[in-house]
């Protein structure tokens, strides 16, 4: 196997994009990634998106996005896993540098979702649910995760604030950062007054409804330096890992165990420990998550996961900082492209290129996706080269 | 011997007091609270129509009963408000109850009297010997045109019966049965028409009370018998006063009449109403007992039956919650603006 | 949704009829074709508890498509006494009393209605006890 590196990455504008068709999201993210680049053709092309079929009536995305770049002819695919598309997307054109299959792969996470009323983005995203067992009795997202809340909450005794909190760091790091959808610096007193979604989640406890693409392009470690104009970041792991469909059928669900296999399989093959972690963008997807991830990638033990954002660790500045990007709350949630994007922080921050969310010399960075419940998640750990 | 073999019965949680709808509509409270003898009504959640409830009372009677229901070879509903136009309820029942394939099914419609129609029917099936085990269920979530005194009255149950030819089992034996039927245009819908409509005062004398003295005079004779031998007697009860009067006139006692009168709690149940006051009624009655059901349909028409209740009833009463216990207890009380969501009232977006 | 998807799951729905591992008595709901405990094909039909009590909770304010009538509802995932734990909802209760650990019992209820004109879809409620 070949060692991987990233040698561009590109987010296109993301938050409600009125005058822009599913079919031009990509281009913006991908011309800005090769930009980063000395390449001007790919080999093959990744696409990770849940659903463009119910979000924009459009499936057989991989060659409406070569189409659309102008690559008609390069190999392309389609990655879904719900929310985790855009991670799998990667994994995927991973594996085909390393393997020698390829040797300038794109990865493009995209969804435009603002195509459709309220309860169709509702409905849209439940399908990553049991369709028959959860979504049939009326269960949507926030709901799903409002039980794990409860049930965390019960169990370990996590806090209305400690939820809170989780927005309103990631809306401050959100601030920091010229690419996310919201810009708007959150108190408590706002999340715990907004509109309640799914006791005990409120609005500002939940990602939003975002349109946006992001964009990488690798390459093999060894032609990195010539391929690449900037300083090169490497895959040092990645796992990847499934648990059951439906929330219900969980032993525990206060435990995400895709995460925990996924993270001890990154962990792994990079050969490091969450103490090695400079940052890690997480899929905060809800208030609840973040906690619940941070617990499950080792960052805190088992029910810790609300007093760990409550003493800071995870905020700028923080012995471990979790979502410099805004996370998918601030930053937004366009559910295929969330994945790559959380790369393309990483990739930013190794670089030394994030500006007033800059890490203090970061040498490790971890990005953690996540379909669904938790029905599948993938972790990638990336270093400076 | 032909009898019951298992009941049930179902009320659902919510109701609304006569005060809430009266204060929409600028009537008096009171005086429709003394007039109907009425205080409050049954509403089904958004979640329950004729087929949920009979679900839940004929799984009652099943437990009563004690049977495998996959030997129930009949299985019929009656209602005004089946919630297909054209699709049976009885296969959804049949099908929840665990009684399919091998099942007779039909839907019966009578306005108020669809609900005995199906336990006369079942109860003839099984005397005739077709088939082992039969149910006859009466259920309704009644319709009743805003601002219309029926609104102050329809209400929604339904009340299940499994009827068998096996002595051992049988809780209430059947001694006999009486039909008495005019054509009498006193309370109908049209087809497509949302609210039924009715004769005003037309429907009391010459449609409640003809059919019903006609058929329990009728009843009574055919089974030898007079009021005093009865220990219970059960009308149609469209509202609190009409099956008082009735009973007067055909010289009851309010005692006699008390145990299966619901409805100034309950309000009309339609086709549940009379064969939920039998409910109440087993709940109650003891061996030997004599129970007299009367029932009215619009339209019109009344069936009558004789029930003796046997020294197995009082081992099956607390197998399955009691009537009044759902009558009288867990209620949570909606305000007008709720009922009319509940009931689909409001006009919404597709 | 087309009947034919509704129908399907139809005694799984009306009757909780689930799927009982012959070999490590794992209980699925629904019956699957492959036991994640042991790797056994073979299963036998099984009636779950109608009985049980919350494990977890939320109340649903923000509705998909075809719920609206009944909004806000609580959902929750309920523990049956045979130790099979549904996601379904508490009817006839207001998300200000719902609690972890509430015993409830399973009724036959109206889930959703497909339109006006559609298949009226039937299954599992939980309500207090």
């Amino acid at each position: 196997m070949r060692e991987v590196a990233v040698i561009g990455v590109g987010m296109s504008k993301w938050g409600e994009l009125w005058h822009q068709p599913l079919r031009d999201l990509a281009c913006e993210a991908v011309l800005k990634a090769l930009a980063q680049t000395k390449v001007d053709k790919v080999e093959s092309i990744h696409v990770g998106c849940m659903t463009g079929g119910l979000f924009a009536g459009q499936e057989h995305l991989a060659s409406v996005v070569a189409d659309y770049l102008g690559f008609a002819g390069v190999p392309a695919s389609r990655s879904e896993s719900a929310c985790a598309s855009g991670g799998v997307a990667f994994k995927a054109a991973y594996a085909e540098v390393a393997a020698g299959i390829c040797d300038v792969a794109l990865v493009v996470g995209m969804e435009k979702m603002t195509d459709v009323g309220g309860d169709e983005a509702t409905y849209a995203l439940g399908t990553a649910a049991d369709q028959e067992y959860e979504c049939y009795n009326g269960a949507t997202f926030p709901g799903l995760y409002g039980m794990m809340a409860v049930r965390h909450m019960h169990e370990f005794g996590t806090t209305r604030r400690q939820l809170s909190q989780v927005a309103v760091k990631n809306h401050a790091n959100g601030l920091l950062n010229p690419e996310a959808q919201y810009h708007a610096k959150i108190t408590f007193d706002e999340v715990e007054s907004s509109a309640l979604v799914a006791d005990p989640l409120r609005l500002l406890d939940c990602s939003p409804i975002t349109d946006g693409a992001a964009a990488l392009v690798l390459c093999p470690l060894s032609t990195a330096s010539k391929l690449g104009k900037k300083a090169g970041v490497k895959v040092l792991g990645l796992g990847h890992a499934t648990d059951t469909i439906a929330l219900h059928s969980r032993k525990d669900l206060c435990r995400l165990a895709a995460v925990e296999t996924a993270a001890a399989r990154a962990y792994k093959m990079a050969g490091v420990g969450p103490k090695d972690i400079s940052l890690a963008e997480v899929h905060d997807c809800f208030t609840i998550a973040e906690i619940m991830v941070t617990e499950a990638l080792g960052f805190a033990e088992l029910g810790e996961g609300g007093k760990l954002v409550a003493s800071g660790a995870t905020a700028m500045g923080g012995r471990i900082p979790v979502n410099t990007s805004g996370g998918l709350k601030s930053k937004g949630h366009p559910v295929g492209a969330t994945g790559v994007a959380q790369l393309v922080e990483l990739v930013t921050q190794l670089r030394g290129e994030a500006g007033a969310r800059q890490v203090k010399k970061p040498r490790v960075g971890l990005a953690q996706n996540m379909g669904g419940t938790g029905g599948s998640s993938i972790v990638s750990i990336l270093g400076v080269a | 011997m032909v009898g019951i073999c298992g009941y049930g019965a179902y009320i659902p949680r919510t109701r609304i007091k006569v005060e809430e709808i009266a204060k929409v509509w600028g009537t008096d409270a009171g005086s429709y609270k003394r007039g109907l003898m009425l205080e409050e009504k049954s509403v089904p959640s958004p979640d329950q129509d004729t087929i949920t409830m009979s679900v839940e009372a004929a799984r009652k009677a099943v437990r009563r009963a004690g049977i495998d229901p996959a030997l129930i070879g009949a299985v019929y509903v009656g209602s005004e408000s089946h919630p297909y136009a054209v699709k049976p309820s009885g296969t959804v029942l049949a099908e929840a109850l665990g009684s399919t394939p091998e099942c007779h099914t039909s839907d019966f419609e009578f306005a108020c009297k669809a609900g005995t129609e199906a336990m006369f029917v079942a109860s003839q099936l099984v005397k005739a010997g077709s088939v082992r085990y039969a149910m006859g269920v009466g259920a309704d979530t009644s319709q009743g045109a805003p601002g219309d005194a029926l609104e102050y009255s329809a209400a929604s149950g339904a009340a299940a019966y499994l009827f068998s030819a096996e002595k051992e089992r049988v809780v209430a034996e059947l001694l006999d049965t009486y039909a008495y039927m005019t054509d009498t245009p006193d309370f109908w819908r049209r087809e497509h028409m949302f609210y039924p409509r009715h004769g005003g005062r037309f429907t009391g004398e010459q449609a409640y009370f003809r059919h019903i003295l006609a058929a329990s005079k009728g009843m009574m004779a055919k089974a030898k018998l007079k009021p005093a031998d009865f220990a219970y007697v059960v009308f149609h009860q469209p509202n609190g006063k009409f099956p008082l009067r009735a009973g007067k006139m055909l010289g009851f006692t309010d005692k006699q009449i008390g145990t299966g009168w619901l409805v100034n709690k309950l309000g009309n149940t339609y086709s549940g109403a009379s064969p939920l006051g039998l409910t109440a009624v087993l709940d109650e009655a003891g061996a030997g007992d004599l129970i007299l059901v009367v029932s009215f349909g619009s339209g019109a028409g009344s069936d009558g039956f004789v029930f003796r209740a046997t020294k197995r009833l009082k081992s099956v009463q607390g197998l399955a919650e009691r009537t009044r216990d759902m009558l009288d207890h867990n209620k949570r009380y909606v305000d007008y603006g709720t009922y009319l969501k509940y009931r689909k009232m409001i006009i919404m977006n597709e | 949704m087309q009947p034919q998807r509704y129908w399907r799951e139809i005694p799984q729905r009306y009757r909780l009829e689930a799927g009982r591992c012959k070999r490590c008595g794992k209980v699925f709901m629904p019956v699957r074709g492959i036991c994640d405990s042991c790797r056994s094909t073979e299963f036998e039909p099984v009636r779950l508890a109608d009985r049980g009590k919350v494990h977890t909770y939320t109340a649903i304010r923000v509705p998909p498509a075809g719920f609206v009538a009944q909004t806000p509802y609580v959902l929750a995932v309920v523990e049956l006494e045979d130790g099979v734990r549904l996601t379904m909802q508490v009817a006839d209760c207001g998300p200000d009393e719902v609690r972890v650990g509430l015993p409830v019992r399973v009724e036959f209820r109206k889930i959703n209605e497909v339109g006006k004109s559609g298949v009226i879809c039937y299954g599992y409620k939980a309500v207090p006890a």
